[in-house]
């Protein structure tokens, strides 16, 4: 009897165990379910936010479709995870999601002791101040700030900055704290805090849902550097490499000047460089190489467009936000934006 | 079957062995268990290459936070950050406690009241709030109440320089000057004579029937002789007192509506239970005791603190227990208006680290601690009021 009980725990455990170890490879997992399963943002306006019919759209949320249509030459094979800035690592860490694409700032910390790779960078972005003008008329610049009360939420890179910048300017501060960004925009806009302060391309996006949003100003101090992009467990190279060369086909697209229009066209190009890329040339083999097929990047292209076309209509003059390139602009055209060759 | 031929049972049907083979079962298994949780975890914690240990403890919290009771800034370490969190949720537990207590004992005595009106507002004070989830009366009192309140240049003024607008409520803060601890002393000293002179009082009933009235002595001595003190020291005390500047008020004592919202929340709440306790307890005091105190020849007033009180105790104590303890343990809503308790400095920790395993341990141990300790407080106040039998 004694043996019988020891039998059955024991193949219990080796159960629980070989169960607990399994999904190595994230692209097979993915392949299987049929769908990529995305974690973005609860909603920030020009990043991730549902529609009035309840679609997400946004940059982080074209970045997400951009994945499937690689995969499945189909971009509404994703299903979102809405994450808050304290549960979203969590998330990508225990496997609920298999892509964070919450704009989320690469730092040395979340590369190693978090266990993530950042796939690369696909907003430069810089933390900011907003106050209100009206309230406030005699205030145009972050160093004048010294005993203001600042609404910030917790858990971001933000949060750090914001002692830092404070205690390197001898400068003192109240902080109001919110784990959502929601509570933080109600308490900011009802007065209980003279200054917000997020990434400037949240601010612009929050500024948007404020009461009178012609009230307030962004202050032209920036005082970090918010590389964001899409994050990925570590441990799995193939993966990390299929997100990473996902969003170097959109800016290479870009590039090229492949669009959502001209992509079957393109394909007939003499360029050699651009009938490659679209798996025009039967000699390369890039998709073979990433696990997915010859036709990824026509998918990617096809499914959100070329990296600038996805910012112009989420971010840029398409949207509300009219958010000006800026650092985003290609290396050729101004900005920092470089993508290594798909060669 | 040896053992049947010798006329006993065997080993295997004895109650007492099986009891315990099965308790052993039992036991070997929750260690199995617990055992293959914690291994599990550790693997896949290592798999996941994620850091663990306790170790980020000892490094710098680079983060602020802006009601902290002790000293505390961003260069501080994070145990550190953890001990300001718990603070904060010991300084909101107790208030709460002590307030609920207060509103909840006035409200039940109310819902007992002869007057029909006292009557009828106590019982839908407790229907109302005793039916609403606290998430949404902090809601209430922080959107509601206090975030409606005017700016800062605006604020409501009140004597003694106190202001009210939608930062907070700020009042003048003493400042101690030199010699200031001579009156503190005076005052300890008083307190401590006002009980000898009641324990003499106490003796001398006993002794000859007749008790000695103490209780202007007692004033005297509680009140009299820090005043002679302060004066003698030449008023060692000045106000600081709040001030207008660019963003805020400056100066005195801040308390911030997030302090506020949650405390009067969680007190308004949990009062209403405390209330029905109250009645209930009163109640179940048998009508014969009043009956029989007054035949005994006792005034109303001590019937109820010598006869009622001590018997409605024995009812009240036990569940009042678990009140306080949900009071506590409700602290840690904080997180919703951005009150920096244990759980919001948690978070922020949690985040900041990625250390989510060793957090949530923290917190679990902690707030278990905090809630064992009321336990046992209450248990040793319940078994002092238990009934004596002799």
């Amino acid at each position: 009897m004694r043996k019988a009980i020891w039998t059955a725990v024991v193949g219990a455990v080796a159960l629980a165990v070989t169960m607990a170890a399994a999904s190595a490879s994230t692209l097979s997992d993915v392949k299987k379910k049929g769908y990529v399963q995305c974690g973005v943002n609860t909603g920030l306006a020009g990043f991730a936010a549902p529609d009035d019919k309840g679609n997400w759209k946004g940059f982080d949320v074209d970045f997400c479709r951009a994945v499937a249509a690689a995969i499945f030459g189909d971009g509404s094979k994703v299903k979102f995870t809405p994450l808050g800035a304290k549960e979203r690592f969590t998330a990508l860490q225990s496997g609920e999601v298999d892509l964070l694409a919450r704009n989320t700032t690469w730092t040395e910390t979340r590369d190693t002791e978090l266990g993530l790779n950042f796939a690369g960078v696909n907003y430069y972005d810089g933390q900011g101040f907003m106050i209100n003008a009206k309230k406030l008329p005699g205030v145009n610049s972050a160093l004048q700030l010294s005993g203001a009360s600042i609404c910030v939420q917790t858990g971001t890179t933000t949060e750090l900055n914001l002692a830092d910048y404070f205690k390197s300017h001898h400068m003192q501060y109240n902080p109001v704290v919110f784990e959502k960004f929601e509570e933080a925009n109600a308490a900011y806009d009802s007065g209980r805090c003279d200054v917000y302060t997020t990434d400037q391309s949240g601010l612009y996006a929050i500024r948007l849902t404020l009461k009178n949003p012609d009230d307030h100003v962004v202050l032209p101090e920036i005082i970090s550097k918010e590389p964001l992009g899409p994050a990925v467990r570590q441990g799995d190279d193939q993966w990390f490499d299929l997100v990473k060369w996902t969003l170097n086909a959109m800016i290479i697209a870009e590039e090229l000047g492949i669009t959502q229009s001209n992509v079957d066209q393109m394909k007939k190009s003499d360029n050699p460089e651009i009938r490659r890329i679209l798996g025009q040339d039967p000699n390369s083999h890039y998709g073979r190489d990433l696990g997915i097929g010859e036709d990824w990047v026509v998918n990617i292209v096809k499914a959100v467009g070329n990296y600038g076309e996805s910012f112009e209509r989420n971010l840029g003059q398409g949207s509300p936000l009219k958010i000006k390139r800026g650092l985003n602009q290609l290396w050729s055209k101004g900005g920092i934006l470089y993508a290594p060759p798909i060669r | 079957m040896v053992s049947q031929q010798n006329g006993r049972a065997s080993v295997f049907y004895d109650p007492k062995i099986r009891g315990i083979f099965f308790q052993a079962v039992l036991f070997a298994a929750l260690a199995v268990f617990v055992s293959w949780i914690a291994g599990n975890t550790i693997a896949n914690l290592r798999r996941a290459h994620i850091a663990s240990g306790f170790g980020f403890l000892n490094s710098r919290a680079g983060f602020d936070v802006s009601n902290a009771l002790i000293p505390y800034s961003s260069d501080s370490t994070i145990a550190r950050a953890l001990l300001v969190g718990l603070l904060n949720t010991l300084l909101v537990a107790a208030a709460g406690i002590v307030t609920a207590t207060a509103i909840g004992f006035l409200v039940g005595i109310g819902r007992l009241a002869r007057n029909w009106l006292v009557r009828q507002i106590c019982t839908i004070y407790i229907e109302i709030f005793r039916n609403i989830p606290p998430l949404l009366v902090i809601f209430f009192w922080y959107m509601g109440v206090l975030s409606v309140l005017p700016l800062p240049r605006n604020s409501i003024k009140f004597p003694f320089d106190m202001y009210l607008n939608s930062r907070g409520f700020y009042m003048p803060a003493p400042v101690l000057g030199e010699g200031a601890w001579v009156t503190g002393a005076a005052f300890m000293t008083g307190i401590i004579l006002a009980f000898v002179s009641a324990s003499w009082a106490r003796r001398r009933q006993m002794a000859t029937g007749r008790r000695p009235s103490v209780l202007w002595v007692a004033i005297a001595l509680i009140v009299g002789l820090p005043l002679a003190a302060f004066a003698l020291t030449g008023f060692p005390l000045s106000l600081d007192v709040p001030k207008a500047s660019v963003f805020n008020l400056t100066g005195g004592i801040q308390v911030k509506p997030e302090f506020l919202s949650l405390y009067l929340a969680l007190s308004f709440y949990t009062a209403a239970f405390i209330a029905e306790i109250v009645r209930a307890g009163i109640l179940g005091v048998n009508r014969g005791q009043t009956e029989a105190a007054y035949s005994l020849g006792l005034k109303p007033g001590p019937t109820l603190r010598l006869v009622i009180v001590p018997q409605a105790l024995r009812i009240i104590v036990p569940p009042l227990t678990s009140q306080y303890l949900n009071l506590t343990k409700n602290t840690s809503l904080a997180v919703a208006v951005g009150y920096a308790d244990l759980v919001a400095i948690g978070g922020t920790i949690l985040n900041q680290t990625g250390q989510a395993v060793e957090i949530v341990a923290i917190w679990m141990v902690v707030y278990l601690g905090i809630s064992l300790v009321v336990s046992v407080l209450m248990n040793w106040f319940n078994a002092k009021t238990a009934l004596k039998e002799k």
